[in-house]
This record gives C-alpha cells, sequence and structure tokens, in this order.
C-alpha cells in the first residue's frame, strides 16, 4: 500500500494524449476502397497462328463506334450515350425475333435443384439464348472518359438483364448473389451464361492521326 | 443545484477513468493498422472518370496499379506537358509504346505474389479522363503481351436519380 506521502502519477493526460493521436488518425485515415469497372482482355494472338477470318453473322454483331471527336454510332445511327443501354438490352434479348437482331438460340442451362418455383424440380432453364456480340471500337484520340461512359453502357445492360432474370426466378439481386455459398455460385454461373457478356473490343487503329 | 451538491457533498465516489486511456489506445492501434499511408507518390494527376456500374475491388495484395496522366506541376519541368504513364513510382520517359516497359514491370510484379495467386493478378488502370485513348490502347496491348489480362478500369460511383428505366 502507498502511503499518503507518495502520490500517484497523475495518468489523466494520458487519455488527452491519446485522444489527440486517435484524432489524427481519424482524420488522416482514408479507406480508399478502389472502385471500377473490372474486364477482362483478349489474350494476346499467337504468332504462328494464321488470321482466319470468322465468319460472324451480321446481324449478330452490334457495332459501337467511338469516332476521335467522341460520337458515339451504335449499328449504323448517330446515337446519344443515354440511348445505349436501351439498345444493348433490345440487342440481346430480340423480343419480337426481329430478323435483324441477333439469333437466338434455345438452350438449357442447369440450376441448383430446387433452387426456384419457377423451374423444374431438377433446375433446368429453357430459354432463348442470344449470339449477339457487340464490337466495340474506338479511335485512339477518343478521350478516355467517354470511352469507360460507353463501356459502362454496356455494361450496365447485361447486368440489368442479369439481375432481372435473378430477381425474377430467385427473387433475390444479382449482385447480392453470395458467391462463398456453392449454390449462389452456381446460380450466378448460371446466369452468365444465361447473359454472357459478349463485348469485344477490335484492335485499336489510328483514324485521325497519332494522339 | 442544491440538489446536486447535496450529493456530491455526501463524498460520492468519482466515476474510475482509468480504463478510458486503454480504450482509446485500442482505438488509436486499430486506426494506426487500418491506415495506408500511399507509399507511392502519384506524379501525374488524375482524375478518374464516374461510371455507375462500379464494383469494389477486392483483395488489395492482387492490385497494381498504372497510372496515366497529365504530369503534376513539380514533374511537368521536366518532362513536359505530354500525358505520361506512371508504373508504381516511376515515370515511363520514353518514346514511342513501352511495350518492354509495362512487361518488365508486370513481371517484377506478379514474382512478388505467391504462387497460387500469380494468374490472378489485376491490374487497376488510373487514368484521367481526358487522356486520348490511344495512350490507353499502348497499356492495354502492353498488359495482352506481359499476360495481365484482368484489368480493372478504375473509376468512382456515380449516382443517376433517373432510376431504373428500361
Amino acid at each position: 500500500m502507498a502511503s499518503r506521502e507518495t502520490p500517484e502519477v497523475n495518468g489523466g493526460s494520458l487519455a488527452d494524449i491519446a485522444f489527440l493521436l486517435l484524432i489524427f488518425f481519424l482524420v488522416t485515415t482514408t479507406m480508399d476502397t478502389d472502385t471500377g469497372i473490372t474486364r477482362l482482355l483478349p489474350p494476346e494472338p499467337d504468332p504462328e497462328q494464321e488470321d482466319v477470318e470468322v465468319k460472324v453473322n451480321k446481324r449478330n454483331v452490334l457495332v459501337v463506334l467511338l469516332n476521335r471527336s467522341d460520337l458515339l454510332m451504335v449499328g449504323g445511327e448517330v446515337m446519344d450515350r443515354l440511348a445505349l443501354k436501351d439498345k444493348t438490352i433490345e440487342f440481346f434479348t430480340n423480343p419480337q425475333n426481329d430478323q435483324n437482331l441477333p439469333e437466338m438460340e434455345e438452350k438449357e442451362v442447369q440450376f441448383p435443384p430446387g433452387s426456384s418455383s419457377l423451374l423444374s424440380s431438377e433446375g433446368v432453364w429453357t430459354g432463348r439464348i442470344s449470339r449477339g456480340v457487340i464490337s466495340l471500337q474506338n479511335d485512339r484520340s477518343t478521350t478516355y472518359g467517354r470511352y469507360l461512359q460507353v463501356q459502362n453502357e454496356l455494361v450496365a445492360a447485361v447486368n440489368l438483364l442479369r439481375n432481372d432474370f435473378c430477381n425474377l426466378y430467385f427473387d433475390k439481386d444479382y449482385d447480392d448473389l453470395n458467391t462463398n455459398n456453392p449454390i449462389e455460385e452456381e446460380i450466378q454461373l448460371g446466369i452468365r451464361k444465361i447473359y454472357k457478356m459478349n463485348i469485344s473490343e477490335s484492335d485499336p487503329k489510328s483514324i485521325g492521326g497519332r494522339n | 443545484m442544491s440538489k446536486f451538491r447535496k450529493k456530491s457533498g455526501k463524498g460520492l465516489q468519482k466515476i474510475n477513468t482509468s480504463s478510458l486511456p486503454d480504450i482509446v489506445f485500442m482505438l488509436l492501434f486499430f486506426f494506426m493498422v487500418a491506415t495506408t499511408m500511399r507509399e507511392t507518390e502519384v506524379q501525374v494527376r488524375v482524375k478518374v472518370p464516374e461510371a455507375t456500374e462500379v464494383k469494389k475491388l477486392e483483395k488489395k495484395s492482387l492490385v497494381t496499379y498504372i497510372y496515366i496522366g497529365r504530369p503534376v506541376a513539380h514533374v511537368a519541368k521536366m518532362y513536359g506537358t505530354e500525358p505520361l504513364i506512371q508504373l508504381n513510382d516511376k515515370l515511363v520517359s520514353e518514346e514511342g509504346i513501352p511495350y518492354e516497359a509495362i512487361q518488365d514491370f508486370v513481371l517484377f510484379e506478379r514474382e512478388k505474389l505467391p504462387e497460387s495467386d500469380k494468374n490472378r493478378m489485376v491490374i487497376s488502370l488510373r487514368v484521367d479522363q481526358d487522356i486520348s485513348m490511344g495512350k490507353v490502347d499502348d497499356v492495354k496491348q502492353s498488359l495482352r503481351r506481359a499476360r495481365a489480362l484482368i484489368i480493372n478500369y478504375s473509376a468512382k460511383k456515380e449516382y443517376r436519380d433517373q432510376g431504373r428505366q428500361r
């Protein structure tokens, strides 16, 4: 027991000092969560491999062109950026079986059995899957911001289709599917088979001179 | 007031605050650990575009950054104002298409990853929105050669109030 003559060290200011440091770190901390649009680049072609003209039916390709003045042309007509999403959705779904829109293939996709009341008990989905491919081409002088906006609209269209499907069949948002859960992961893979992210980027070309 | 005095007069025990520093220190350590001081100084001006479909980048250890933008003022004195590519902390100053530099950089960064994650490497492109695509295309071609195929166009979340429509 300490005697009355030796007082304890005053620890009251310790809290103040710690608070000061705490506030410093609170202010300087930037929990910068990086966000962005993730895409997959096509692998480099084999040099020995000869260029093969792949015959693709014209109706299956939607050409999206961005010229050097950042103007957007979709399937031969000039278009506003915000209209691109609807155009893409129409292109990928082809609701009226239009002869000028992509062919639809009758296909089966396996989902986890019993995962949805709208599917058979084996979990087999039968329906039309689009063969459409979007070909995105840009000029060297297109600004990056514009390019990303167009990418964004294309991705948004596919995401919307996936999400609607997921809501309809599984009563859940596509983004809320938990990939750590094997059943939900299978659902996600299934939906990806139905609505593919078929966006092809051709090799860049210079139409309007360098930069 | 008088009530309060009466009580304190009776010698009410003070609240023991001796554990307060401990609590505060605990918080402090949390923030110290969670804070990531940026180890690379970005020498180019990058204002990333906005997009609605952005996703969070998981697994920071897999991510490698490439910056493209116009140099900031003090760098511009040395390199001029033309857009530059920055790989981690060094600027690519060579003329033409920097295939070599980017390939070496990707290989070097890939070596740092554990074996199991080598092909899950993500390249995050932090590109200024006013840069012309020529530079970006060069980088993309170089990345294809280096077989770094998962890329992420860095963008900020944009909120549109018009909501969902078809």
